[in-house]
């Protein structure tokens, strides 16, 4: 077991998202921050998809109630064990009652604490992702206990080196392509879209991050049509919606760009107040 | 079997959008549903899911699309194979509805709007056979087909922050009912005691894309009745099988 013995300010258990369930309008969600989530499972030699904890900008203060293997990835504030510092993306043994806290934070905005094996909280309809009212929990709060796997961690530990590239925390150029309804855009927006250096909104959570530069427009609405993870919808009123795990599945705004994979992982790390471009990929 | 010109475009490194004609039709839903449970049945090894829309479905892929003419060239051919296999079994789910005041906070404003009394806007809503095109918006949230235009009515200028599990409501040509308590901006004309979504079960809504639904109007007696039966797990919705 590991107990939240001090929440952070949004702690939730992740894995890579909830698939396949669509048709019932259940939303993919899961990690922000794919990249970091699957090298901490890497670090451990877990499936890439085991479930862990992902904080938000303030990190909790965790106590392990057994013997385990954990490894801390994404955003960067000095992690300590028994109050000494240890390293991000290590693979580092932790032993009954040791307790894992973090300082300040220095870099980045998710943080994720995968342990040897998993976390292993209610799984529903094959995925452990928290979701309002798919999992009984939304978040994690102060006294949580969650159960983790039992499996004795192996004696011989992974030595892989494993880095996040500086870039990844905080790179300002995020790749999108152009939207299926990129070209219903004037020709001044298309090009404005490419050169605007872009605002992160206060609005901005698990669902989508909003932008503080507006574009008006007098588009029309499209009929409700898919969406996913990375859209980037502009609505009437001129704001610029980028969709992040937690998104609806189906949206009547148009679609004017798609973030990559890895560009959703990089936002994902930035919070509001910072600034980016979008850097258009060729298809 | 009718076909559509369809388009195909890149929508991420791991998707492809299929799009439809844009407008919603019957036929339409017919053809996607088709297509759709094709794909799923041809394409399970490559495909990890297919959301559908009105008039569009995302497919997204298990892995990153390395050749995308090659793939359009694949669905392409899929559609022009898509069978007619079985004929569609429609159920039409009766959903008990309460329009009392008590829950319907727009009713009174619509009646004024739309200069219809109360007991016509209950009728023209509850005569209706409505088409469930998809699922979408939250969770176990029906997107229907079918309004009739005499209750199309503008979503609410500021949403409201709190809308009950169960509310019936119109924003502009449609109607639903929301699966779960949310924040929304449409007119609220009634509510349901109905679970839509059970996060329990493998098929978590007990409608699919392609059937029917009716309200039937119940008072607010039966709708508490209705309610504790929902909640003990003894109501059975009704439904009737109409043959496609």
């Amino acid at each position: 077991m590991v107990e939240i013995l001090k929440a952070g300010l949004y702690d939730s258990i992740q894995d890579l998202g909830r698939f396949g369930y669509q048709e019932f309008g259940v939303p993919i969600s899961g990690a922000m921050d794919h990249y970091s989530a699957k090298l901490a499972n890497a670090v451990l030699g877990n499936q890439e998809d085991a479930a862990l904890l992902e904080f938000t900008l303030i990190a909790p203060r965790l106590k392990f109630h057994s013997d385990t293997a954990i490894c801390i990835t994404g955003m960067e504030s000095q992690a300590q064990i028994n109050e000494k510092p240890v390293d991000n993306n290590v693979y580092i043994i932790v032993r009954k009652n040791d307790i894992l806290s973090f300082g300040s934070r220095k870099l980045g905005c998710r943080g994720y604490v995968a342990v040897y094996g998993g976390f292993l909280s209610e799984k529903v309809m094959e995925s452990r992702s928290f979701y309002k009212s798919i999992t009984e929990q939304q978040r994690l709060i102060t006294g949580d206990f969650i159960k983790v796997s039992q499996v004795p961690i192996p004696i011989k530990r992974s030595n892989a080196i494993l880095k996040t590239p500086q870039a990844h925390l905080e790179s300002f150029g995020i790749e999108v392509f152009k939207g299926v309804d990129f070209e219903i855009l004037n020709t001044d927006h298309q090009n404005k879209i490419f050169t605007t250096e872009f605002t992160i909104s206060k609005d901005s959570n698990r669902m989508a991050y909003q932008l503080d530069e507006r574009f008006e427009n007098s588009l029309e609405p499209i009929i409700t049509a898919p969406v996913s993870p990375g859209t980037v919808q502009l609505t009437p009123s001129g704001q610029l919606m980028v969709l992040m795990r937690d998104c609806q599945t189906t949206g009547g705004y148009p679609r004017i760009l798609q973030l990559s994979e890895m560009a959703i992982n990089r936002l994902s790390q930035k919070i509001s107040g910072q600034t980016f471009r979008f850097d258009v990929l060729t298809a | 079997m009718k076909s559509f010109q369809l388009t195909y475009s890149r929508f991420s490194e791991t998707s492809i959008l299929v799009e439809w004609p844009q407008y919603i039709a019957p036929e339409i839903l017919k053809d996607i549903l088709l297509f759709k449970n094709y794909l799923l049945k041809n394409e399970s090894e490559s495909i990890i899911q297919i959301t559908s829309a009105y008039c569009s479905i995302l497919i997204t892929y298990k892995f990153q699309i390395s050749n995308i003419e090659a793939k359009i060239t694949s669905l392409k051919s899929n559609y022009n194979s898509r069978q007619d296999l079985e004929i569609q079994i429609q159920k039409t789910w009766k959903i008990p509805v309460c329009y009392d005041l008590s829950f319907a906070l727009d009713l009174e404003e619509m009646s004024i709007e739309k200069k219809l009394l109360i007991p016509e806007i209950i009728h023209l809503h509850s005569k209706t056979i409505y088409k469930v095109y998809f699922i979408g918006f939250l969770p176990g949230f029906l997107y229907l087909g079918g309004l009739d235009k005499n209750l199309f009515m503008p979503r609410k200028k500021s949403p409201r922050q709190h809308i009950e599990k169960g509310a019936v409501g119109i924003g502009g040509e449609q109607t639903g009912i929301y699966p779960n308590a949310s924040p929304g901006g449409w007119n609220i004309i009634g509510n349901s005691p109905i679970s839509f979504f059970n996060r329990k079960s493998d098929s978590p809504c007990f409608a699919s894309a392609g059937d029917n639904v009716q309200f039937i109007s119940v008072d607010v007696e039966t709708y508490r009745e209705i309610l504790s039966q929902v909640e003990n797990g003894t109501y059975k919705i009704e439904s009737e099988v109409l043959d496609g």
